[in-house]
């Protein structure tokens, strides 16, 4: 049980302004079961449900007086969500978007209206396509058979549409062999017609599958305040960022199924500080800025 | 002094010939004042040429995240890249300003404020670096909601933010008479494929309005480039000033503002 372990001194962190708004838009339901998801979404995952266009539409009006600055999108895969698209073209409304898909059940209908909504837009739309390694050597079996080139398909219909996906990859592979691998990765995504590639490196989360697939987080791989005396906190996603899920305003994406990281039903009573009591904390602690885009990134100072 | 019309520049990035011609421009068309908003040094050569016209020109400066790297000796510029090959880039130019800058320029961008705040005719005016909290901020038009900006109107108390950072100016209004202004940079062109750059005009006009004109300023970039490579500088600069097209901190771009450019 990777939520069970809450030390009673946790030190807490405040939300010093909302600045991202997430939503867990497509619950937890993936056409995929990658056995590093740190949710484990799959086909049969109901855990969590979709957000539906009016349930969104709701939250960005009450984001507007909040002064909110982005929006962010995630599951589970947010494209099994039949009201995926409308929701973007509403949210280009208010602000600019990021999506995080897997990048395997992208239509063309929808990247049409997506284009059009995005150019009327004054704001920007981002698509995040996860893919784990260059080849399907490395991807396939963490993300299942014939996965790599499918996303890889994705991208390429993104790419057409005149989007330019960042592609996001969990580091599955020693940091000594970054380098390489991440060259070789960009060798491969211009073959395969992406002639400026955008990358980003996540570090993995040993929750859900992840943690089966590695081992979950020891006892002591926890936050104290004495770690935070002198830490740049905006570094941490809960600093500046709540999700919304049908159940209610959490914390962070992160810890979404941890019952004590469900702050409330409106984001205003879920801008209350949070305890950092679990091992995903350290994770966060230890590589900061996981979740948001490099155009938003701020180094402290 | 009533002021009704002010001239903001930023990110001179030790371009002293744009900044030579952006001054005189403004001193031919007549201003109450010239304000830059940060970012002195970085990518080009002879940082400290850029000094002298500052002071002869009066000119009033914000401190920029790269004047408090240099002015505090700190070991990066705190433009808060994430991709290594930016940072690679911007480590090399930041080595090269820190290292000719002189310890009276130095001690000159350690003093300067985060923030100044004037009166445009009735416009409470605030000029910063990023954003009004924090310096190293990136404001993209494309990714800055109009509630964001309001928000930051309200919380700062001001009728007009104008800021830079981001290298690509931009202006809009924002509910109840109140503006946001990128005024862009000299330092640069703005990956448009264009060599000039941009400093901003503000100005009251009756009625309460705010009245933005962002100015073209034509410089010998030619010779800039020549000095940049002189002094040994990277090929990959020299080409954007060259070609207005941006070689280097791309990843920060969002997908917008990155499509409009060339890499
Ligand atoms: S990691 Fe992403 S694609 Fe894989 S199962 Fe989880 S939500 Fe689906
Ligand atoms: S997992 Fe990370 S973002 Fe979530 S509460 Fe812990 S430190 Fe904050
Ligand atoms: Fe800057």
């Amino acid at each position: 049980m990777p939520f069970s372990e809450d030390l009673p001194c946790a030190p807490e962190v405040a939300l010093s302004h909302l600045d991202h708004l997430w939503f867990q838009v497509g619950g937890t339901l993936c056409n995929l079961t990658c056995n590093h998801c740190f949710i484990s979404c799959s086909p049969k995952n109901h855990n969590f449900g979709f957000l539906s266009l009016e349930q969104v539409q709701q939250r960005l009006e009450e984001s507007v007086p909040l002064g909110v600055k982005e929006y962010y999108f995630t599951g589970g895969e947010p494209f099994l969500n039949p009201d995926m698209t409308a929701i973007l073209v509403e949210t280009l409304r208010y602000g600019p978007a990021t999506v995080l898909t897997n990048g395997t059940v992208l239509r063309d209908d929808w990247l049409h209206t997506l284009r059009d909504a995005e150019a009327n837009s004054l704001y920007a739309l981002e698509f995040r396509v996860s893919i784990d390694g260059f080849s399907p050597e490395t991807n396939d079996p963490l993300r299942g058979a014939g996965t790599f080139d499918r996303a890889l398909r994705g991208v390429q219909k993104l790419v057409e549409f005149g989007f330019l996906p960042i592609i996001t990859a969990a580091r599955t592979w020693d940091i000594e062999q970054e380098a390489k691998t991440v060259e070789a990765f960009v060798n491969r995504l211009r073959a395969a017609g992406y002639a400026r590639p955008r990358l980003k490196i996540l570090p993995t989360l040993r929750l859900g599958a992840e943690e089966q697939r590695t081992h979950g987080y020891e006892d002591t791989e926890r936050i104290t305040a004495e770690m935070l005396r002198d830490y740049d906190c905006s570094q941490l996603v809960c600093e500046h960022s709540r999700i919304v899920s049908d159940r209610g305003v959490h914390v962070c994406p992160i810890l979404i199924e941890a019952p004590d990281a469900l702050l409330g039903a409106t984001l205003c009573e879920a801008s209350r500080p949070f305890a950092l009591a679990h091992g995903a904390c350290s994770t966060c602690y230890q590589y900061g800025a996981i979740c948001t885009n490099p155009s938003s990134a701020v180094a402290g100072n | 002094m009533t002021r009704t019309r002010i001239a903001c520049l930023g990110g001179i990035y030790n371009n002293y010939l744009a900044l030579e011609s952006a001054l005189n421009d403004i001193r031919r068309r007549g201003v109450d004042g010239v304000y830059c908003l940060g970012d002195l040094g970085a990518f080009g050569p002879h940082p400290d040429r850029v000094f002298p016209w500052i002071a002869e020109h009066g000119v009033q400066c914000v401190q920029g995240n790269y004047d408090d790297s240099i002015g505090n000796e700190l070991d990066n510029c705190q433009c808060g890249y994430t991709d290594p090959r930016d940072n690679h880039f911007a480590q090399i130019s930041y080595d090269y300003t820190l290292a000719n800058t002189s310890e009276p320029n130095r001690r000159f961008l350690r003093q300067l404020p985060r923030e100044i705040r004037l009166e445009l005719g009735p416009l409470r005016v605030l000029l910063c670096h990023g954003s009004p909290r924090k310096t190293n901020e990136f404001l993209w038009e494309s990714t800055t909601p109009t509630h964001f900006l309001s928000h930051l109107a309200e919380a700062h108390q001001a009728d007009v933010i104008a800021a830079t950072h981001t290298g690509i100016k931009w202006q809009r209004e924002l509910a109840r008479g109140k503006w946001f202004v990128n005024v862009g940079v000299l330092g640069r062109p703005e990956n448009d494929g264009t060599t000039h750059v941009w400093y901003t005009l503000l100005e009251h006009s009756t009625a309460n309005r705010l009245q933005v004109q962002f100015v073209p300023v034509h410089y010998s970039y030619q010779r800039l480039a020549r000095e940049m490579r002189q002094e040994r500088l990277p090929e990959e600069f020299i080409q954007t000033i060259e070609t207005g097209w941006w070689t280097t901190c791309l990843e920060i771009l969002p997908s917008k503002e990155r499509r409009r450019g060339k890499y």
